[in-house]
């Protein structure tokens, strides 16, 4: 059966199986190749992307699932790719092999929604499902800090508060 | 000797004839399809809303393309029951049933041609409702699209097939009466209590049975199993890790979560989302008012304290389990970790009703882990729960996995004793969650 959904502000219908894994509609489907695949059992967190603001595993995550929700991947986290993540992940040269990256970028983004402030033991424990092979933990770490006071900078400066994404 | 035997058998012969009269039900006249314009437009619209607060098409429907056509099947330890076509169409559904007919049959239990229903369908509560809400009900159903479509025929074992015992079963166990208000308590209260004993019919999922199928008073509200699901206890004696309060209570009757509980799943999704989602707001806090009473339901402040304090407890026996190197629990905790708390996770100070904490959940501290499983197998769907969220089924988990998971946190989240078999109860619910149509 078609399901249709958004897909990083723009609706998309997929013509595929109803069990079909979201991670496959993503990539093979919409041609969006940011996330990734890693477990396939959601234990890595590598193909994890936001539906309707929440960080989710792509890979068990079956497409119908998300109809008529809000998908956002590593493409549409920001038009121009410089979400103060992004701009953090850069700056701290955070990547080594960069394949877990997109995933741990999708679970910061929505971990500061609810923690805007994380201290070490909420990064820990709600980055913990992300692994790196690559060990940049410590790197993560410190680009989700830079990250989330530049945001809290843009909201104190910010003329009218923002909306969250959990919220729309 | 002989006299003695015909003596017997005139006494028998004699109770057989009282028990027959007693259980013998009029058939009431069939009639043709009421006109048009029988019913005003804002009774049927009220009928909408009363069926919404008996949740009918929960039970009544299979195929959300044809509602109320009937046909969904009952297990029950006395055989399989299906639910009727109760759509006005005229030879496979109530089309023919008059208004008095189909308030005998919400009242007393007895279809139109006299013959006696089984309790399945929850008389003993509809009894209780007013004139004005059946006869409005009434209208809706007798308004609703015809589906021509015949239920299976109800597969119960002898003797439990036979209609007429359902009279002694009434006699013993049903008491018709129309509700009548408690006047040493509020309005909010009354309208709660009338809604949830009556149309709502609340405590027939939640109240455990007896022997013979029936409610039982003694344990109301004490949690029971119904279709493969546990709906949880909700007697002040079976207290959840944190006591519910009035404002919690409606914020999970209206949006289908509560941060110190968890979210309405199974058939209690279909409560929320369906039948109750277009009751008044007034009548949704009634119901939180007569809920409040019957679960006692604490003051906000003191939830606070009691939830921040479980939360914290199980970080701190989460953490020492890490520690601990070996064994199943450990094997838990590493899943958890990798699989769950990025969700899961809160700060013991702030829990966020979007990420379920786990130890206050109610199928974490149930005695049966059924609604731990399921949920975990099959995740939440985004009309389940909160509307709009969802969480993926981990059936990709092998069983082993899952029960260490699940001893993991039922060691280190809640204060009751380990389940047993659960590699066993998760390989039993996993083939279910594959032949089920739920």
């Amino acid at each position: 059966m078609p399901t249709s959904f958004e897909l990083n502000g723009r609706s998309v219908t997929l013509q595929v199986a109803d069990d079909t894994p979201l991670l496959w509609g993503i990539r093979e489907d919409a041609g969006l190749t940011g996330t990734k695949y890693g477990c396939g059992i959601g234990l890595c967190g590598s193909c994890t992307v936001l539906v309707n603001g929440r960080a989710t595993r792509s890979c068990i995550t079956p497409l119908s699932e998300v109809k008529n929700l809000a998908v956002t991947t590593i493409e549409g986290l920001h038009p121009s790719g410089e979400h103060p993540l992004q701009k953090a992940w850069i700056k701290t040269q955070t990547p080594q092999c960069g394949y877990c990256q997109s995933g741990q970028i999708m679970q910061a983004a929505a971990m500061l929604v609810d923690f805007p402030d994380p201290s070490d033991e909420q990064i820990d424990n709600i980055m913990s499902g992300n692994l790196c092979r690559c060990m940049a933990y410590v790197r993560i770490r410190k680009a989700i800090k830079l990250a989330a006071a530049e945001m809290r900078d843009d909201i104190a400066s910010s003329p009218t508060a923002p909306e969250t994404a959990a919220h729309e | 000797m002989k006299r003695l035997a015909i003596g017997t058998v005139a006494l028998l012969v004699l109770l057989l004839m009282a028990m027959l009269i007693l259980a013998w039900e009029s058939s009431i006249a069939q009639q043709d399809a009421p006109a048009e314009d029988t019913f005003s437009q804002r009774q049927i619209d009220r009928g909408e809303v009363i069926a919404g607060l008996g949740n009918c098409q929960s039970c009544h429907t299979v195929d959300p393309e044809r509602p109320y056509a009937g046909g969904r099947a009952f297990p029950t330890p006395f055989g399989t029951l299906y639910a009727t076509n109760i759509t006005p169409h005229p030879e496979s559904g109530i089309g023919r049933w008059s208004e008095a007919a189909f308030i005998r049959a919400m009242r007393e239990g007895v279809a139109r041609d006299g013959s006696h229903l089984f309790p399945a369908f929850p008389y003993t509560h509809f009894t209780r409702v007013r004139d004005e809400d059946l006869q409005a009900l009434y209208a809706y159903t007798m308004t609703r699209e015809p589906v021509d479509a015949r239920a299976p025929e109800n597969d119960l074992t002898f003797p439990f097939n036979i209609r007429l015992l359902q009279a002694g079963w009434k006699l013993l166990f049903f008491e018709p009466g129309v509700w009548q208000p408690d006047t040493e308590k509020s309005d909010a209260w009354n309208r709660g209590e009338y809604l949830a004993e009556g149309l709502a019919h609340c405590s027939a999922c939640h109240t455990p049975r007896n022997t013979f199928g029936a409610e039982n008073q003694d344990r109301d509200y004490d949690g029971a199993m119904v279709n493969n699901w546990y709906a949880p206890a909700m007697s002040a004696g079976n207290p959840p890790p944190v006591a519910w309060t009035e404002s919690e209570l409606y914020t999970y009757l209206r949006e289908g979560a509560s941060t110190y509980h968890g979210v309405a799943l199974g058939s209690m999704a279909d409560v929320v989302h369906q039948g109750l989602g277009i009751v008044d707001d007034s009548d949704i806090r009634a119901l939180a008012t007569y809920f409040s009473d019957v679960t006692g339901a604490l003051p906000e402040d003191q939830t606070a304290a009691q939830a921040s304090r479980r939360i914290a407890d199980a970080q701190r026996e989460s953490m020492a389990m890490r520690s601990n190197d070996t064994g199943e629990l450990n094997r838990g905790e590493q899943l958890f970790s990798n699989g769950c708390a990025a969700c899961h996770y809160n700060s013991a100070d702030d829990p966020n009703v979007l990420r379920p904490e786990l130890s206050l959940n109610s199928a974490l501290n149930a005695d049966n882990p059924v609604n731990l499983i399921r949920a975990t197998l099959r995740g939440v769907s985004n009309e389940s729960g909160i509307q709009g969220v969802l969480m993926p089924g981990f059936a990709s988990w092998n069983n082993a996995d899952l029960a260490a998971l699940f001893a993991f946190l039922r060691a280190t989240h809640t204060d009751h004793p380990a389940w047993n078999d659960l590699e066993q109860r998760i390989a039993r619910q996993r083939s279910d969650v594959t032949t089920s149509t739920e």
